[in-house]
C-alpha cells in the first residue's frame, strides 16, 4: 500500500492499521458519508473534513450554529443532549448527532467558494489518496470540482460520490435522508405496526447505515484495485441502489411471484415471535421461537403452565395460525418478569431471547462490558466521556478511538503548514480572509 | 490490466444464513474467487428460506440463496469428518480469506480454529461472524434479527410511545453486519499482504448494530453525555422537530417528508407561496413547536397532498429542495424507469430456478465493474472442480463421495 505517511499519527506499536498511509479528504455530511469515513478511519485512514467557516450544512454539526436556549431544549436527545444542554463556547463541537462519528478525524477550514480556496483544496488532492463526498450532485458541479480534473492532478486519486439515488437522471438533485431513501427503495412499507396505517411509522436510518459501510467498503475495493492498477478511479454509490440488497428476499418475491411485500410488525416468516412486556414500565423483551425444539424449551424455561397443553397451541404450525391467542398467554407470563430476567431465564434454556436495552441498559449491560464496546475519548470543549467504538474487533491491527470528536478547524495548522508547508505569513493571511478559523464566522446562523 | 477490482483474492466460504453469504457475495461480486462449503445433503439452510416462485419449496430455487450467493463455487464437504477437515484446510492453504459464520467453539470442535489455519497459513484473514461475538458472557446465547435490534440497535426508540417496539423490515440488520464483515476483511487482506501476517476478525451481529450511524451511537452518546433517554416517539413520526414531518397519505399511497426548523421555507416553495403561509406568524423560532399552527397548517396541507400522487408530489418537493421521497412498493421500485435505465437491476438465469430480475450492484466502479459472471451454485455443482484444482485426483474425490465426505 503507497500512500502518504502522516507524522502526528504514526505509531511507536510496530503494528499497523491496514489503512495507514491513506489519506482521505472528507466532504461529507450528515450521517451517510460521515459514516463510511468513520469506519476508514477506524482502520487507519487519516480523514481530513474539508469544512468552512463561512457556511453550515443544516444537519452535520447540529442545526444551528449558535441556538438559542429555546432551540436548544427542544432539540431530540441524539441531536441537542450537550452536556448540561448548554451551548458551550462552540456549540458546533459538542452535538451527539456529529461526535458520535467524528472518531479519529481530523478538521480543515477552507472557503471552497472563492478562487484561493478551490486551489488549496487542489493542492491537498496533489498529496491524498481518496475523496469521499455525499452531497446532491450538483453540489460539487457549483463548486467546480469534476473528477476530470482531479485525475488530471494525481492519476493515483480515488473519488467516491454517494448521492441519495445517482448522480445523472431526473432523480440526482433530490434531497433526501436516509428515512426517505428507504421509503423509495421499498423498506419503510415492510416495517411497522401491521394493524395500522404507513403513516404511523417513525423514522429509522438504516439506509444511512448501508451506504456508511457500503462507502467504505467501496473505498477499500478501489484502493485494492489500484494496488494492482496504479490507477485510481471514480466510484458512484447511489444510495438507494446500495441499500435495495439488504431487501434482496422482498425484491426476488417480486420478481418471481409479483408479490409486493408488506409489514409483519414484530412477526417472522417462519417462526413464533414478539415484543413482549415486562413487569416494570416500558420494559420489553423479544423472544424468538423457531420450531418444536424451541417451544419444547420454552414451555420447560416458564414453567409449564397448563394453558400450554391447550389444542391450539398443539404444534407449530397450529401456534402460528393461533399467534395473538399465544401472545396473550405469552404477555400473561412476561409482565411478572423483569426484562433483563425473562432474557436470562429464556436463553439459560436456549431459546431465543432478549431484553429490549435502552440506552442506560446498554451502557451497563455485561457483553459490551466484557467486550469494551464502549472507549474512553478527550475533547477539549467537552472533556472525557465514554463512545461506541469501532463494530469490528481485530487480534492484531490495533483499532481503536485514538482521537475524540474532532473539533471544527483543529487541525488547520497541521493541514497548512505541516502538509502545504505554508509560511506563517501565508497562514496568517488566511487566517484573516476567513479560511482558516475554529469558529463560523458571525453571519453562519 | 486486472478487469476485476478483487479477482486477486481466494475466499474460502465457512458461511451459511445470510450475514456470512452477504459478506463473501460482495467479495464474489467485485472479482474474488469465494469456495462456498455447504453441508452434504441438505446445504446452507438458507436453501430453504423463501420465496421460492410460485411459492413451491425447492433447495435450488430459494430466493434469499440465490440473491446472496451469486459469483459463488459451491464445494459439498463434511467437516466434522477427519478427511473433511484435511480438505477444508487444504483449502485454506490456498485461500487468502476464510470467512465463518458458525456459533462461537464449533470451529474448534472442527479443528479449524483461528491458531490451526494460523498455523497452516499464516497470511491468512479468517473472519467470524457470529450473534454476539467470540468472548464474553452471551458468547453462547441464540438470536434472531429481531433481537439484534432489541439488544444492539434502536428497537427501543422504534414506533409509539403507547405502543410495544417495533423493528426494521425483513432482515436488513443482518444484512447491515454482512457488509461490516466485508469491510473489516478486505481492509485486513492489506495489512495481510505487506506483513505476510494475517489475523483474526471477531463481528458481532450485536455490536453492529450497537456502532451503527442508525440513531444508535447518537442516542448512546447522549445519555453519556446528558444522561437523556431516547424512547419511541408520543405523537407519531419524529424529524429534527416541527413540521410537516412524517409519512402523509396522499392520491396513490403515502409520501414522507421531513421539515420543521430551517427547512419550513422549502415547504411554502413546494406548496406554491401560497399567501396564508407567508404570514410572519409562521416563520418565529417558536412556531414549529405551536400545536395550534400545526394544525392550521395540516388543514391547509392535507388536501393539497390528497389531489397529487407521490410522484407528483416528489417532483414538486425537488423544485424546492424538500428531504422527501414517496412509499414505494416493489412494484414502484422495480418498474422505475430512472433505476431501470440506470442498470440498478440484473437479470440473472439460473438452470434450475429460471431468469429474473434481482437487485444489482451496491456501487459503480469506473474501471473494475461489479458483475455477475455465474448465478448461484447448485449444492457441489463444483465439488469435483474445485478439490481437483487444490490436487485431489478423481480416485480421492471418488473415494470422499463413497464416505460421503462429499
Amino acid at each position: 500500500m503507497t500512500g502518504h505517511r502522516n507524522d502526528t499519527t504514526s505509531k511507536t506499536d510496530a503494528r499497523k492499521l491496514p489503512l495507514s498511509g491513506i489519506r482521505v479528504l472528507d466532504m461529507t455530511v450528515v450521517w451517510a458519508g460521515p459514516y463510511c469515513t468513520t469506519l476508514l478511519a477506524d482502520m487507519g485512514a487519516e480523514i481530513i473534513r474539508v469544512e468552512s467557516i463561512q457556511t453550515m450544512g443544516a444537519a452535520t454539526r447540529g442545526p444551528f450554529a449558535r441556538p438559542s436556549q429555546f432551540f436548544i431544549d427542544s432539540m431530540p436527545p441524539f441531536v441537542g443532549a450537550m452536556p448540561g444542554r448548554e451551548a458551550g463556547k462552540r456549540p458546533w463541537n459538542r452535538h451527539p448527532l456529529f461526535n458520535a462519528h467524528a472518531r479519529n478525524k481530523k478538521s480543515m477550514t477552507v472557503d471552497l467558494l472563492r478562487p484561493e480556496g478551490l486551489d488549496i483544496f487542489k493542492r491537498m488532492v496533489a498529496i491524498s489518496d481518496v475523496l469521499v463526498e455525499n452531497n446532491p450532485t450538483e453540489t460539487m458541479e457549483k463548486l467546480g470540482i469534476s473528477y476530470k480534473e482531479l485525475r488530471e492532478i494525481n492519476p493515483r486519486f480515488i473519488m467516491l460520490r454517494m448521492p441519495a439515488y445517482g448522480n445523472e437522471g431526473p432523480y440526482q438533485n433530490h434531497r433526501s435522508l436516509g428515512v426517505h431513501i428507504e421509503g423509495v427503495i421499498g423498506h419503510t412499507l415492510m416495517r411497522g405496526y401491521a394493524d395500522m396505517d404507513p403513516s404511523s411509522n417513525t423514522n429509522v436510518y438504516m439506509a444511512d447505515a448501508a451506504a456508511g459501510v457500503g462507502g467504505a467498503m467501496a473505498v477499500a475495493t478501489a484502493l485494492n484495485y489500484r494496488r494492482r492498477s496504479g490507477k485510481g478511479q471514480l466510484v458512484e454509490l447511489s444510495q438507494a441502489e446500495n441499500a435495495l440488497p439488504y431487501l434482496g428476499g422482498a425484491f426476488m418475491d417480486y420478481s418471481m411471484n409479483n408479490r409486493n411485500a408488506s409489514t409483519l410488525g414484530n412477526r417472522h416468516p417462519t417462526a413464533i415471535q414478539g415484543v413482549y412486556p415486562c413487569a416494570q414500565d416500558d420494559t420489553w423483551v423479544a423472544v424468538t421461537i423457531f420450531d418444536e425444539r424451541d417451544w419444547e424449551l420454552f414451555c420447560q424455561a416458564i414453567g409449564n403452565p397448563v394453558w400450554m397443553s391447550d389444542a391450539r397451541f398443539a404444534n407449530h404450525a397450529s401456534r402460528r395460525a393461533n399467534h395473538d391467542a399465544l401472545d396473550a398467554m405469552i404477555t400473561e407470563w412476561s409482565r411478572s418478569q423483569g426484562h433483563r430476567h425473562a432474557m436470562e431465564i429464556l436463553q439459560s434454556h436456549g431459546v431465543a431471547a432478549g431484553a429490549v436495552l435502552d440506552q442506560k441498559d446498554a451502557s451497563e449491560d455485561p457483553q459490551y462490558t466484557a467486550r469494551a464496546m464502549f472507549e474512553e475519548a478527550f475533547q477539549e470543549d467537552l472533556g472525557t466521556y465514554s463512545y461506541p467504538r469501532a463494530p469490528f474487533k481485530m487480534s492484531r491491527s490495533p483499532v481503536k478511538i485514538d482521537r475524540g470528536p474532532v473539533r471544527l478547524g483543529e487541525d488547520n495548522e497541521y493541514v497548512y503548514k505541516t502538509l502545504l508547508k505554508l509560511s506563517d505569513a501565508d497562514y496568517d493571511r488566511l487566517v484573516e480572509s476567513g479560511h482558516i478559523g475554529m469558529d463560523y464566522a458571525p453571519h453562519v446562523k | 490490466m486486472p478487469e476485476m477490482a478483487l479477482s486477486d483474492l481466494k475466499v474460502l466460504d465457512l458461511t451459511h444464513g445470510i450475514s456470512g453469504p452477504y459478506c463473501t457475495k460482495l467479495l464474489g461480486d467485485y472479482g474474488a474467487d469465494v469456495i462456498k462449503i455447504e453441508r452434504p445433503g441438505s446445504g446452507d439452510y438458507a436453501r430453504q428460506i423463501g420465496p421460492f416462485p410460485k411459492d413451491v419449496p425447492h433447495p435450488e430455487k430459494s430466493g434469499t440463496f440465490l440473491h446472496l450467493n451469486t459469483n459463488k463455487r459451491s464445494v459439498t464437504l463434511d467437516l466434522s469428518t477427519e478427511s473433511g477437515r484435511d480438505v477444508a484446510l487444504k483449502l485454506a492453504r490456498r485461500a487468502d480469506i476464510v470467512v465463518e459464520s458458525f456459533r462461537p467453539g464449533v470451529m474448534a470442535d472442527f479443528g479449524l480454529d483461528y491458531p490451526i489455519l494460523n498455523g497452516e497459513n499464516s497470511a491468512l484473514v479468517v473472519t467470524s461472524i457470529s450473534n454476539f461475538g467470540q468472548t464474553g458472557p452471551y458468547r453462547d446465547w441464540r438470536a434472531s434479527e429481531l433481537i439484534f435490534y432489541g439488544m444492539g440497535g434502536e428497537l427501543y426508540s422504534t414506533g409509539l410511545a403507547d405502543r410495544e417496539p417495533i423493528k426494521m423490515g425483513a432482515d436488513v440488520g443482518l444484512y447491515q453486519a454482512g457488509s461490516v464483515a466485508a469491510f473489516a476483511t478486505l481492509s485486513a487482506s492489506f495489512s495481510a499482504r505487506e506483513a505476510g501476517q494475517g489475523e483474526h476478525i471477531d463481528i458481532s451481529i450485536m455490536e453492529t448494530q450497537a456502532g451503527s450511524i442508525d440513531r444508535r451511537m447518537s442516542m448512546l452518546l447522549a445519555y453519556q453525555y446528558n444522561g437523556e433517554l431516547s424512547g419511541r416517539s408520543a405523537d407519531g413520526p419524529n424529524g429534527l422537530g416541527g413540521y410537516p414531518s412524517g409519512v402523509y397519505p396522499c392520491a396513490d399511497g403515502y409520501f414522507q417528508i421531513t421539515s420543521g426548523t430551517r427547512y419550513f421555507p422549502r415547504i411554502v416553495k413546494m406548496l406554491g407561496e401560497p399567501e396564508e403561509l407567508l404570514d410572519p406568524k409562521w416563520h418565529t423560532p417558536e412556531a414549529q413547536s405551536d400545536p395550534e399552527l400545526e394544525a392550521e397548517f395540516d388543514a391547509f396541507f392535507y388536501p393539497w397532498l390528497m389531489a397529487r400522487t407521490k410522484y407528483q408530489i416528489w417532483e414538486a418537493a425537488r423544485s424546492a429542495n424538500v428531504l422527501s421521497g414517496p412509499l414505494n412498493t416493489m412494484e414502484d421500485i422495480a418498474n422505475d424507469q430512472v433505476f431501470q435505465s440506470r442498470g440498478a437491476f440484473s437479470n440473472v438465469d439460473h438452470p434450475e430456478a429460471g431468469d429474473f430480475a434481482y437487485p444489482g450492484r451496491p456501487f459503480i466502479m469506473e474501471h473494475s465493474p461489479w458483475s455477475i459472471r455465474r448465478p448461484a451454485p447448485r449444492l457441489g455443482e463444483h465439488t469435483d472442480e474445485a478439490l481437483s484444482e487444490s490436487g485431489y485426483t478423481a480416485d480421492d474425490i471418488s473415494r470422499f463421495r463413497e464416505k460421503r465426505v462429499v
